[in-house]
């Protein structure tokens, strides 16, 4: 499928933006940040901007984005009306708990805001997760994979970002965080190490007979093209450059999503000094690998109908 | 609405016999021609008249072949569930079917359950209770193209000029367009077919023509096992008579001369001195 770059942004941006304001839902519950009150609008503005720069990307996907509110009103059916909803459900909770953190409140209505910040900024990476996971029609995206995938991004792109801006006000992360955290990204890195291999088995492809129905009689294979030029299904389903350059594209995303942020987490529990640029090494190591990783997620997915035009699998 | 509506017991659709199409294209630019000015119109393409035309088009003639190689089952073993099984590997004494070609319509198959229309975040794109009709609403879509991405069969093309996804229509705009003569209320593509290949009519009927010839013929769901169950039906190819006992062109020159005229005969026994 083409990696349109509005929808690879959305989902890195806002996935990051998710895990952020997820983690800050789970501090504010526990305990509140060592943090200045001025300070500890930080944390909440970068979640709320990374979520937003996401939603603005997306909307340069659409062909009439001055509809994009009607994306709203099919939630009984659509998962992508239902990520439309919570996103933008992010934004009061947030802010609410953003007033509550600003107050120094910590009554009972911040500990429900916090609980619902979790609960609604997770709640949007699975539906975003599910856009993908529902459609049978791409079997790169129809697996049990796709899910666990998203949510680890967003978890460890978030506790990154946390990490990063606590750094700025000489925040050290403790040891054991630091192994969890670096544990976690390991987890991811292993994850996706066992998505492309169920991707490269390439069991259940579709292929030209099964999808002409003519398979029975034999081998079928395209034999007159059904028109001279392209069209928009082979523009955006019969997307080449990726798999030509998957190998390396793949140990990019790995190192940059996984194993780089791993060492940075695993070096600061070790060490006492650069905890600051250690940090921030994290965060743009996986800001780069997640965005690589999802574009590889839509480059290397091979939708059913490019069966009907190459005598390949899809 | 993009749940879907209760089942109705109106199931209007195509049936199109793939062992008479010729791959003319004459449905294809029926259709384009009808849906250009239609009620859902314009089709338009991008750069029409430079180096790299591309535009919208509801209906696509694909021609395939099928690899010399098995013969082929009888009719009723080409029921839709036996049509995606792998061919099994002839044994060597086993006759040998002559390499086929086969011209294959594509067009939306205005399923039953179909994914593209509960996938739609705007309810633009929607199946009719009536008649089972599945449409888009060009006035509320969005143009996520998600849709497309739902649909295994590859029904669906966006407009980059218009910036929304187009769909075929079934014609709806001619099947109950009162102001057509009786013979015209039905899909352009049907019409224009020179071979009548294609066949229009409620699938919900039994009593039917079309739901008769897809009884008596083995008609078959385009690949079922996505579960979308589609409306339209594909006839499959009729046996074919002779090139079954070995791969079409490798019998020997059959020459008689016996039954030549006799000045031929004479010229072969010259010549042949």
């Amino acid at each position: 499928v083409n990696p349109a770059l509005s929808v690879v942004f959305f989902s890195t941006l806002s996935g990051a933006g998710l895990g952020l304001l997820a983690w800050l839902g789970v501090v504010y519950l526990i305990t509140p940040l060592p943090l200045s009150r001025e300070f500890a609008l930080i944390p909440f503005g970068t979640g709320l901007a990374l979520l937003t720069s996401g939603l603005v990307a997306s909307t340069f996907h659409l062909g009439q984005p001055r509809r994009a509110w009607r994306a709203l009103t099919q939630w009984r059916s659509s998962w992508l009306s239902r990520e439309g909803i919570l996103a933008l459900a992010v934004y009061p909770v947030a802010l609410a708990l953003t007033w509550q953190v600003w107050h120094a409140d910590r009554g009972a209505l911040t500990q429900v805001l916090s609980s619902a910040l979790f609960a609604v900024a997770l709640a949007t990476v699975v539906t975003t997760a599910k856009i993908y996971h529902t459609l049978a029609t791409i079997r790169a995206w129809h697996t049990v994979h796709v899910l666990p995938v998203f949510l680890l991004c967003a978890i460890a792109c978030g506790a990154l970002w946390n990490w990063a801006l606590l750094s700025l006000a000489a925040w050290q992360l403790p040891f054991l965080p630091a192994l969890g955290l670096s544990l976690l990204l390991l987890a991811l890195g292993a994850l996706k190490l066992l998505y492309w291999r169920y991707l490269d088995r390439g069991e259940g492809e579709a292929t030209t007979g099964m999808m002409t129905g003519l398979g029975a009689l034999g081998r079928v294979r395209p034999f007159d093209a059904p028109h001279s030029e392209s069209n928009y299904l082979l523009r955006e389903m019969g997307y080449v450059l990726a798999r030509r350059h998957a190998r390396r594209l793949r140990v990019l995303a790995l190192f940059g999503l996984a194993f780089v942020p791993a060492l940075c987490a695993a070096l600061a529990a070790l060490v006492t000094r650069g905890e600051t640029a250690l940090a921030w090494s994290a965060v743009v190591a996986a800001s780069v690998g997640v965005f690589v990783e999802r574009w590889l997620f839509f480059a290397e997915a091979r939708h059913t109908v490019v069966a009907y035009y190459r005598a390949d699998r899809a | 609405m993009t749940s879907l509506p209760a089942a109705s017991s109106r199931k209007l659709g195509l049936v199109i016999d793939l062992d008479i199409c010729v791959g003319c294209h004459a449905c294809a630019v029926a259709c384009k021609e009808w849906n250009e000015q239609g009620q859902f119109g314009p089709l338009p393409d991008e750069n029409p008249y430079g180096r790299d035309p591309l535009g919208v088009w509801f209906n696509r003639v694909h021609s395939y072949e099928i690899e010399a190689g098995n013969p082929m089952p009888p009719l009723a073993s080409l029921a839709a569930n036996d049509m995606c099984t792998a061919p099994t590997p002839g044994r060597e004494e086993a006759p040998v079917r002559a390499a086929m070609t086969v011209h294959f319509p594509r067009s939306c198959l205005h399923c039953e359950t179909p994914a593209c229309v509960t996938v739609c975040p705007t309810g633009a794109s929607y199946k009719r209770a009536e008649d089972g009709i599945v449409l888009v609403d060009e006035s509320k879509c969005i143009g996520c193209k998600l849709c497309s991405w739902a649909c295994p069969y590859g029904a669906r093309e966006y407009s980059e000029v218009r910036g929304v996804m187009q769909k075929c229509t079934l014609c709806v705009d001619r099947i109950y367009n009162e102001t057509l003569a009786p013979a015209d209320r039905e899909p352009a593509c049907v019409r224009a077919c020179p071979t009548r290949a294609r066949h229009f009519g409620d699938l919900g009927d039994p009593a039917s023509a079309v739901s008769t010839l897809v009884r008596e013929r083995g008609g078959f769901d385009l690949a079922p096992e996505f579960g979308y169950r589609p409306v339209n039906k594909y006839l499959p190819l009729r046996p074919r008579r002779g090139g079954e006992s070995q791969p079409l062109g490798s019998e020997p020159e059959a020459f008689d001369a016996s039954t030549l005229p006799p000045i031929l005969r004479w010229l072969d026994r010259a010549l042949s001195r």
